[in-house]
């Protein structure tokens, strides 16, 4: 081998330099590695003057590989692969070894730090001297976008896209757009109405000419990479005609057939069979619910369709599907709520008078179903006490471990309400009361002042069991008051189960559909919990909202802002590097054998008829491996991860076991040093 | 003084997206584990050739982890659970050849496990020092039987080895 290689040891300030001998160790890679030309220690490597030392000798010393020994690659490898690129070396001719994260943070010991770390830097030399010239190829961007989910935080990045003047698919499975924020009432800490903040922006959504709005539609298939993705999706039948129907609603008021709304209203009203789920609903076209539908069920009534004075219901109409091309997707699918009958202690679904938390929320709203009468499932009588439970199905290792971020805070504002809409009296039953946002500490001592009852535990049980005076007719809370350290039972006339924020339940599906991960939670994941929180790790596909993580409504509308931001970014800059870390085949070792082309996730392989071999797409191909690993002919290689690559890797870490145990060395020399 | 105490050393094959972060969480937070293991990057756990960890044995290591992202939640969809059904397989080759079970290991590590990174790679090494050094011949190129054997092997389990359509 006729390579040089500079090697670079950071001192890190004291965070290697005071655990591993630098000084040392760079001695020793200059005398004892082969094709070491240069090796230096330097305080901060990552600073000015560090790259300015690699470029001048790369420069001067003409320099053909570079290894750096500091910290994780994860945070510095984009700094020195630039360094080696401006010096004019190509940038993957360059590789780390982790000396901080993997060494001098882990290692007690200075002495054993000190072999630990000359055994990757030997692995690190070793390697890179096979290393071959990689060049990123670029793509164009296509300035579409898909957003997927029509919640407020699919609407603040839709009309963020649009309104800088990029044309958007907005995709949402329901008949409208809004998601939970419609089915509020109002809003903490400041108690603005929720529908007077969101109706506006809905229908901005609905009028923008730059945004497609396809609601009650599903993502069928995704197919394509950053810049340049297909999309196929399923417009789910809605049996009445976008283009005639006027929103008039004559249909719905002529349906004969009510059914319970177990989605908008949480089961708590009713809509007809031909429905539009709120009156301000976005698009304002209403859809025929196939499964009540008297005409789906018994081929008679049409009433509907009697009555559409422009004619726009059609029975026959099918699903349809609409293929479009976009360059970035933003997933904003939002939540799912915890079923609160999974804890039976708790009564829901079996005493009348516990309601969930979005329940409640639909009672207090002004065209809900009780219109905004604080009432109790009878629907006339108001009650005199109310208990609010909170961290129903959260921080509870038997449902989820997680907080759940909002429910404090809809807690305190469904106290408030109740004082404001009743005289009755409000117990909130809390494990620890968080309230970290602007705003949020002073509404909680406003609470506090206008009277609602604190009551620091965990409920163990809601019964309507009385055993003492005061009890009958009542549903008992019993808590341990932990600040007095006394049991308490409470009667209360209401309980509202604070319920816990769950990821969607075909999450993982989605996950997977878009090529992107889910926590063990099923929560999206994102590229960098700090300093990444709307990118994913598969580049063009961008989070935001609740999918991410449960999150208040600010925090939603500021992560749908943030993932237009980035989309925006892709989209000005026209075009995207694709790196260049992907699988290639020989044709010429390729048997045919098709091994490959089923281990493929992302469909980057496949088959040529013709010339009986396989072909990798390399636009597709993401660059895990894995095909490499299992090519029975080794015709496939793996760029920047060659076997040879990693052989070389192995045996410079072993370097001083295989000198010892007789082994076939790597080309290290272990004479001793010349004084 | 007692006697000077068994150390062995181990190569570990790091998934880049779960279990390097993992290895760079536990720094950042100053766990400290034995420094027997010496990582290498690969991008998937699915990347690892069954060769590579031959190629290790052979060169003088007592022990070989491969890690990656929990099944479920790889970079990649599904890679992962390639690397597990290689694993085993690989597992049983290696049994055929005499090596004590522990002497290799799958861990599964998020990019949040470094605590669980670090606890599995202290069990490892200790489990693999109780076992004493491995002492395979060192030199695979200049010992055909070897890699014949090895040959032979993947030849009889070649069923095992098809991946189902």
């Amino acid at each position: 081998m006729t390579e040089k290689v500079g090697v670079y040891i950071c001192h890190c300030g004291s965070n290697i330099a005071g655990v591993v001998d630098v000084e040392e160790v760079a001695k020793w890679a200059g005398e004892n590695l082969e094709g070491v030309a240069v090796s230096r220690e330097y305080k901060f490597m990552c600073s000015s003057l560090g790259q300015e030392l690699i470029e001048d000798d790369i420069k001067n010393e003409g320099l053909t590989r570079v290894v750096v020994a500091a910290c994780s690659p994860h945070l510095h490898e984009r700094t020195f692969r630039r360094a080696c690129a401006n010096a004019g070396l190509n940038p993957y001719l360059c590789h780390m070894a982790s000396i901080r994260e993997q060494v001098s943070w882990v290692v007690e010991d200075n002495e054993v730090a000190t072999e630990k770390a000359k055994a990757m830097i030997a692995g690190a030399v070793n390697r890179v001297q096979l290393h071959e010239e990689l060049e990123p190829s670029l793509v164009p961007v296509n300035p579409n976008t898909l957003v997927v989910g029509g919640g407020i935080a699919g609407i603040q990045a839709s009309l963020e896209l649009a309104d800088a003047g990029y044309p958007v698919y907005l995709v949402e499975r329901e008949p409208s757009i809004g998601g939970h924020m419609a089915q509020f009432d109002k809003t903490f800490p400041t108690l603005d109405c929720a529908a007077c903040i969101l109706t506006p922006k809905m229908s901005d959504v609905g009028a923008h000419p730059n945004i497609n709005l396809l609601s009650y539609s599903e993502v069928e298939e995704v197919s394509g990479y950053v810049g340049n993705f297909s999309v196929r999706i399923k417009k789910k039948a809605k049996y009445v005609d976008e283009e005639l129907c006027t929103g008039c609603g004559i249909c719905i008021e002529k349906c004969p057939k009510k059914v319970i709304d177990d989605v908008f209203e949480a089961g708590m009203g009713y809509r007809k069979s031909i429905y539009r789920p709120f009156p301000q609903a976005v698009p304002n076209i209403p859809v025929i619910d196939t499964v009540s539908c008297t005409y789906f069920e018994t081929g008679k009534c049409k009433a509907c369709e009697i009555f559409c004075p422009t004619e726009a219901i059609d029975f026959e109409q099918q699903d349809s599907y609409l293929d479009i091309d976009v360059g970035n997707i933003i997933l904003a699918t939002g939540y799912d709520l915890f079923d609160c009958k999974t804890i039976p202690q708790y009564g829901y679904g079996r005493l009348a008078n516990v309601f969930t938390s979005l329940e409640f929320e639909r009672m207090c709203n002004a065209s809900g179903p009780t219109e905004g009468k604080i009432v109790l499932r009878d629907g006339v009588t108001e009650p005199e006490s109310v208990a609010i439970i909170h961290c129903v199905g959260s921080r509870d290792e038997n449902y989820n471990r997680y907080c759940s971020a909002i429910c404090c805070m809809s807690s305190l504002k469904f106290g408030h309400l109740v004082v404001e809409k009743t005289d009755a009296e409000v117990f909130s039953c809390y494990i620890d009361m968080r309230t970290n946002q602007k705003g949020y500490e002073e509404f909680y001592e406003r609470l506090l002042e206008e009277g609602m009852n604190f009551v620091r535990g965990k409920v163990a049980e809601v019964t309507d069991a009385f055993r003492l005076p005061g009890e009958e007719g009542k549903l008992i809370v019993q808590v341990e008051d932990t600040l007095l350290g006394i049991q308490r039972r409470i009667p209360v006339d209401m309980v509202i189960l604070m319920a816990a924020l769950e990821p969607r339940a075909d999450a993982r599906e989605v996950g997977l559909q878009f090529g992107i991960a889910c926590s063990m939670e099923g929560w999206f994941t994102e590229r960098h919990p700090k300093l990444d929180p709307v990118a994913t790790m598969t580049d063009g596909i961008f989070i935001a909202g609740a999918a991410q993580g449960p999150k208040d409504i600010p925090a939603v509308v500021a992560q749908g802002a943030a993932a237009a931001a980035r989309v925006q970014g892709m989209i000005t800059k026209g075009t995207v590097e694709i790196e260049p870390v992907v699988a290639t085949i020989t044709e010429e070792m390729c048997s045919g054998c098709r091994i490959c082309n089923t281990l493929c996730p992302f469909n980057a392989i496949e088959y040529l008829e013709d010339k009986e071999v396989s072909y990798i797409n390399t636009a597709l191909c993401k660059g895990c491996g894995t095909c490499v690993a299992a090519c029975p002919a080794q015709a496939i290689s793996g760029a920047h991860y060659s076997n040879e690559q990693i052989f070389a890797e192995i045996e410079g870490l072993l370097y001083d076991v295989i000198s010892g145990n007789g082994a076939k060395a790597p080309q290290v020399e272990q004479e001793p040093v010349p004084a | 003084m007692a006697e000077e105490r068994f150390e062995p050393k181990i190569v570990a094959f790091l998934c880049n997206w779960c279990s390097y972060r993992a290895a760079d969480l536990a720094g950042t937070a100053r766990i400290k584990y034995q420094p027997n293991v010496r990582m290498i990057r690969v991008m998937c756990s699915g990347r690892v050739d069954p060769t590579f960890v031959l190629k290790a044995l052979a060169l003088g290591a007592d022990g070989v982890m491969i890690a990656g992202c929990h099944p479920g939640e790889c970079h990649y969809l599904e890679q992962n659970y390639k690397a597990m059904r290689r694993f085993s397989m690989l597992k049983h080759s290696l049994r055929a050849l005499g090596l004590e079970e522990d002497r290799v290991r799958l861990q599964w590590a998020s990019a949040a496990e470094g605590v669980q990174l670090a606890e599995a790679i202290n069990e490892m090494v200790d489990q693999v020092r109780a076992l004493g050094p491995l002492n395979w011949p060192g030199n695979w190129s200049e010992d055909g039987e070897v890699e014949a054997a090895i040959e032979r092997l993947a030849e009889e389990h070649a069923e095992a080895m098809e991946v189902p359509a």
